[in-house]
């Protein structure tokens, strides 16, 4: 059974589409059919991150007015076997795309993909109605912070009210020596206050910021830390238990948190 | 002095005087005869006013008859009514009284901009983040962290308590009384109650407390006092 998994945040540049791209680019790597959906209209950019941008020519806008059909619009990467983009696109009003044909692509994108990962704007409005429209599961991105820890509750909070199942946390950009000098949240804080299952945690990067640029994602490369981080939540969302690694050499920092789940129960 | 007629008896005491009306007749001739009993008394324009009260028996009076009531004795100068009581309710009055002395169990998390209200008391069991809020006509009881805010007897009920198994809200509000969080970052504290004390104030203390500020709290008699 495909799975569509939006991945949300409520507050913006915490790193959706950057877990997006990694998630993508890590499912891919296990040999899974997937399809990345940009729904940030108007300021796409996973094209960008994805280094697709200049092979866009339809986009997602086109496909919910009928001016293509799907498949025409999607973009293929040749460095996987099977991962494709549906871009978002960078002119027209995010209210020409309505929940309604979202859902209708996702139904024909389950038929072709195993999981079709959406790309959320920030915010709660129209934008983040049209990502949530059509997915079965969702990723909570949050950082240690509490303005960004807020808006995740306040998400997990509108979640409830769509057919979702219970969503999962990634905690991005963590810093240890900062949480260890009490100047961030820590894990455990955060996964308190949010009471939902934490799926991953990814430290603050350099190497995910140049990889970016590149347009190669850094889940590409074979062992920096966040390319592990991201491959460990691509092998808890097929349902493997990977404990979470540890961000610093010493072992046991994050022994606390026992709490961490596949997507599949 | 007790003055005994057909459907009214009128007992006069040091705090004013009772009516004690009959409950089988019509309203009507209640009203007739305790007019007529009223005009026997004549008052002084010097003695100070006489607070009365209404028995009812087992009468339920409408909201005009009601007022005809409360006129008609109003009328004689020198007469305050001070209260009509019934033995009876109206079905919707009693819903009203059983909603809002039930205890409300909820088991879920209050998120940020999330607002849970019920009438009578809440027994939340689960955490209010911060940014959400519950709200309660009676008394809020949270088995989990308050890190948000919580309002309990908003029908302006300040006896109503707030008590948490960890405390840490941004805003405490009791009927038509708030206090916040101090502007510093403070720890939390642990099975503690928020009331209002004899200065009109919100305090917070150890939920041991409760028991000798709120007395009435123990068991279900105490909606039926209040009601
Ligand atoms: N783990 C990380 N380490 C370092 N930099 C990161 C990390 N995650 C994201 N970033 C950087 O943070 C910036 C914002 O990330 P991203 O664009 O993924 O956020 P977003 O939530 O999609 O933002 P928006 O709300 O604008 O769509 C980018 O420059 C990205 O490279
Ligand atoms: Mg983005």
């Amino acid at each position: 059974m495909a799975e569509a998994i939006v991945i949300t945040s409520g507050k913006g540049g915490v790193g959706k589409t950057t877990t997006t791209a990694n998630l993508g680019t890590a499912l891919a790597l296990l040999n899974k059919k997937v399809c990345l959906m940009d729904t940030d209209i108007g300021l796409r950019n996973l094209d960008v991150v994805m280094g697709l941008e200049n092979r866009i020519i339809y986009d997602i806008i086109d496909v919910a007015q009928g001016r293509c059909k799907l498949k025409q619009a999607l973009i293929k990467d040749k460095r996987f076997d099977y991962l494709f983009l549906l871009p978002a696109a960078q002119t027209s009003d995010k209210n020409d795309l309505t929940p309604d044909s979202v859902v209708e692509m996702i139904a024909e994108l389950k038929k072709e993909f195993d999981y079709i990962i959406i790309d959320c704007p920030a915010g709660i409005e129209q934008g983040y109605k049209n990502a949530v429209a059509g997915a079965d599961h969702a990723i909570v991105v949050t950082t240690p912070e509490k303005s960004s820890v807020r808006d995740a509750d306040r998400i997990i909070g509108l979640l409830e009210h769509e057919e979702i199942s219970s969503p999962k946390l990634v905690i991005n950009r963590i810093r240890n020596h900062m949480m260890k000098s009490g100047d961030m949240l820590t894990i455990d804080e955060v996964v308190q206050v949010l009471s939902i299952d934490l799926l991953g945690i990814v430290a603050d990067d350099e190497d995910v910021i140049k990889a970016s640029n590149r347009g190669e994602p850094v889940a590409f490369q074979p062992n920096t830390k966040a390319s592990i981080s991201y491959r460990n939540i691509a092998r808890r969302i097929l349902g493997e238990s990977v404990p979470l690694q540890s961000l610093e050499d010493e072992k046991g920092v994050f022994s606390k948190v026992k709490r961490f789940l596949g997507m599949r129960n | 002095m007790v003055l005994k007629n057909q459907y009214v008896m009128i007992k006069g005491t040091r705090d004013g005087l009772t009516l004690f009306l009959d409950d089988s007749c019509s309203f009507n001739d209640l009203l007739d005869e305790l007019d007529k009993t009223l005009s026997h008394d004549e008052f002084d324009e010097d003695q100070a006013m006489i607070t009365v009260k209404i028995h009812l028996g087992n009468r339920f009076l409408h909201k005009e008859q009601d007022e005809q009531l409360r006129t008609l004795i109003r009328q004689r100068n020198k007469l305050v009514v001070q209260g009509i009581e019934s033995n009876v309710i109206s079905k919707a009055e009693a819903i009203q009284w059983k909603e809002d002395s039930e205890v409300r169990v909820v088991s879920k998390t209050i998120r940020s901009g999330q607002v849970y209200q019920v009438q009578g008391d809440l027994l939340l069991i689960g955490d209010i983040n911060p940014g959400g809020t519950v709200k309660a006509t009676g008394n809020i009881y949270i088995m989990g962290a308050l890190r948000g805010v919580a309002h309990a007897g908003i029908n302006g009920n300040r006896q109503a308590v707030i008590i948490a198994s960890f405390m840490k809200p941004v805003q405490l509000r009791i009927a038509d009384l708030y206090s916040r969080a101090p502007d510093y970052e403070t720890e939390g504290v642990y099975m503690e109650c928020g009331f209002i004390d004899e200065s009109e104030k919100i305090l917070i203390d150890r939920l041991q407390l409760v028991a000798k500020k709120r007395p009435e709290l123990n068991g279900f008699e105490r909606s039926v006092l209040n009601g």
